[in-house]
């Protein structure tokens, strides 16, 4: 899984470069993350993204759609080549998270929607008596948006256990510094105080971020929510901790700098 | 005297219905259930009934993850709070989504009434007109209501419905059948169309009874969907009656009035009155009153009407 992946860093800052725009910080952070999901703990089938039985990734942080799109690609969901047509006209793959991309199961580029919409295929999944489930990543700085909180709220009120919220905890929003920007400590209390059972991770120790997602998967009655300690930009010497690398791709020399230290 | 109904209550009922006929129906609603009626449903359903408290735009997102699982979720709440308040969310989750989620507002427009104006949706129709793909309807009494409920349940795809706090008049032709996307001659006429939606319809018929002892032979369409809009309709009126007015509870820029317009704007130009809302808000009174105050009466329509007829020339 190390081997994978490194593959998806390089992916993510190909695209991002081959685009001239995109969110490569806060999709390098997710790597690890995405990677034990895709090729260790989510229950999917490449070839039949709408098979009912599914568990569901949401990734509501949608700008951070390159880390979602190299593991599909990786997985078997359209070809890895398609990833070099990322935000060009005609391409599947859309700046933001969008449901034309086989594999993507909701829209986003508005922060904030995915826990709610989580908590709807959750309990479609109850109502139906399937027993996937449901994950949904979450930014640091998307936890600012009140209808995370709503949504961890009505998690609760409706008793899901079949819901795990992942928070990657990059400590970078947008501008700056979430501690600059907004204040969201104590976030671990915010997320228990709402009923939630919160786990703390290091999100780039693969043991770790596996143990945790599939303890979460349980489904033993309680929501788990995951902190994930990441560093933005990881992999990438110039984009560790750097908010510019937020939401500015690698020019063409910075490209193959990032390759070099991803190889 | 004619038969006063609620819509409100009208979509209650058929949601029990069809709560009954389809296990994938499932309701959400917004801490407002008693008033929205969802609460026949809740009762019979309280599996498929789900409360989201006040918390609009979790509501809405949440019925967007339904609607991905195949459910056919109907999630109620008031105008005010179904449309400006959730917008990001209905726009994103719902409309780019193409997702089957059916909102049914009710309490919309002025005639909510003593509230005031934070109750007054009176901005609705613009914003859900303005997304791409959703159905718009607005029934014009309480007999269509239960059939539009019955339309937008088969349909896939976002829809909009749009309903009133107090009964209103049952206006409906006895065997009418709502089909979704026409527009319906509810009076025949020659000399001018007056083209109304929701409970402007039946001050139009009013009007057009009026208008028939002066001479003017005024035909009466019920528009109840607004999005996507009967063009062929309108423009057969223009045609054939060569003057339009339109009669909606809402304002006028953005609503049916603009819509009539536009479509005729590039197809048929002819004299054109809108009768709506002015840009301004109201403030709490009684519903009667309300719609005297903003000119949503019969005889603001046959104002509007013979100035049309004067300008056809
Ligand atoms: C509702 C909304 N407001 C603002 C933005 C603009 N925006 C895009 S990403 C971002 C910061 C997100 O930070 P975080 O959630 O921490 O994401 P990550 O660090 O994982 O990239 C902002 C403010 C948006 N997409 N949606
Ligand atoms: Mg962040």
């Amino acid at each position: 899984m190390e081997s994978r992946a490194r593959v998806i860093r390089r992916h993510i800052v190909k695209m991002t470069a081959a685009a001239g725009s995109g969110h490569p910080g806060g999709s390098l952070s997710a790597v690890e993350l995405l990677t034990a999901l895709y090729f260790r703990v989510l229950r999917h089938n490449p070839s039949d993204p709408h098979w009912l039985d599914r568990d569901r990734f949401i990734l509501s942080k949608g700008h951070c759609v390159p880390v979602l799109y190299s593991v599909l690609a990786e997985a078997g969901y359209f070809d890895v080549k398609e990833l070099q047509t990322f935000r060009k006209v005609g391409s599947l793959l859309q700046g933001h998270c969008h449901v034309m991309t086989p594999g993507v199961e909701q829209c986003a580029g508005s922060l904030g929607q995915g826990l709610s919409f989580g908590i709807g295929a959750a309990l479609a999944g109850r109502l139906d008596g399937r027993d996937y489930t449901v994950y949904v990543m979450i930014g640091d700085g998307e936890c600012d948006e009140g209808q995370v909180w709503e949504a961890a709220m009505a998690a609760s009120h409706f008793r899901l256990d079949n819901l795990v919220a992942i928070v990657d905890r990059n400590r970078i929003q947008n501008d700056r510094h979430t501690s600059e920007a907004m204040e969201i400590e104590p976030i671990a209390d915010k997320w228990a105080s709402f009923g939630w059972t919160v786990k703390e991770i290091d999100g780039h120790d693969l043991a770790q971020v596996v143990d945790a997602l599939e303890a979460a998967h349980q489904q033993d009655g309680e929501r788990h929510a995951i902190i994930a300690h990441t560093t933005k930009g990881k992999g990438v010497s110039f984009m560790e901790d750097n908010p510019e690398f937020h939401g500015k791709a690698p020019n063409p020399e910075q490209l193959q700098k990032a390759l070099q230290e991803l190889s | 005297m004619v038969t006063q109904a609620s819509t409100r209550e009208a979509y209650g009922k058929t949601l029990l219905e069809l709560g009954r006929e389809n296990t994938n129906i499932v309701v959400i609603g917004g801490d407002l259930n008693k008033s929205t009626m969802t609460t026949f449903f809740a009762k019979e359903f309280p599996d498929r009934f789900f409360d989201c408290g006040a918390a609009e735009q979790n509501m809405m997102s949440i019925s967007a993850g339904l609607a991905s699982s195949g459910k056919i979720p109907f999630v109620s709440t008031f105008a005010v709070f179904g449309s400006g308040r959730p917008f990001d969310q209905i726009r994103i989750s719902i409309a780019q989504a193409r997702a089957n989620v059916k909102i049914v507002v009710t309490h919309a427009g002025i005639i909510t009434g003593s509230d005031g104006m934070s109750a007054h949706g009176i901005e609705d129709l613009a914003l859900m007109c303005s997304l791409v793909g959703f159905t718009v309807v607005v029934p014009a009494d309480a007999r269509e209501t239960a059939q539009v409920i019955r339309s937008v349940a088969e349909m896939d795809g976002p829809c909009y419905i749009r309903l009133s706090r107090p009964a209103t008049p049952l206006i409906c032709p006895e065997g009418y059948r709502f089909q979704p996307g026409k527009a319906s001659v509810f009076r025949p006429g020659g000399d001018v169309s007056i083209l109304a939606t929701g409970i402007m319809v039946a001050k139009a018929l009013e009007a057009a009874g009026t208008l028939a002892q002066e001479g003017i032979d005024a035909r009466v369409v019920n528009v109840s969907t607004l999005k996507p809009i009967d063009q062929e309709c309108i423009i057969r009126c223009a045609h054939e009656t060569g003057a339009i007015v339109t009669a909606e509870e809402h304002l006028k820029h953005g609503g049916l009035g603009s819509i009539v317009s536009q479509v005729l704007v590039e197809n048929c130009p002819v004299p054109v009155s809108t009768v709506a809302i002015e840009d301004v808000y109201s403030h709490s009174g009684e519903a009667d009153e309300l719609l005297q105050l903003r000119g949503l009466t019969p005889e603001k329509i046959q104002v509007a009407v013979r100035e049309v007829v004067a300008r056809k020339g």
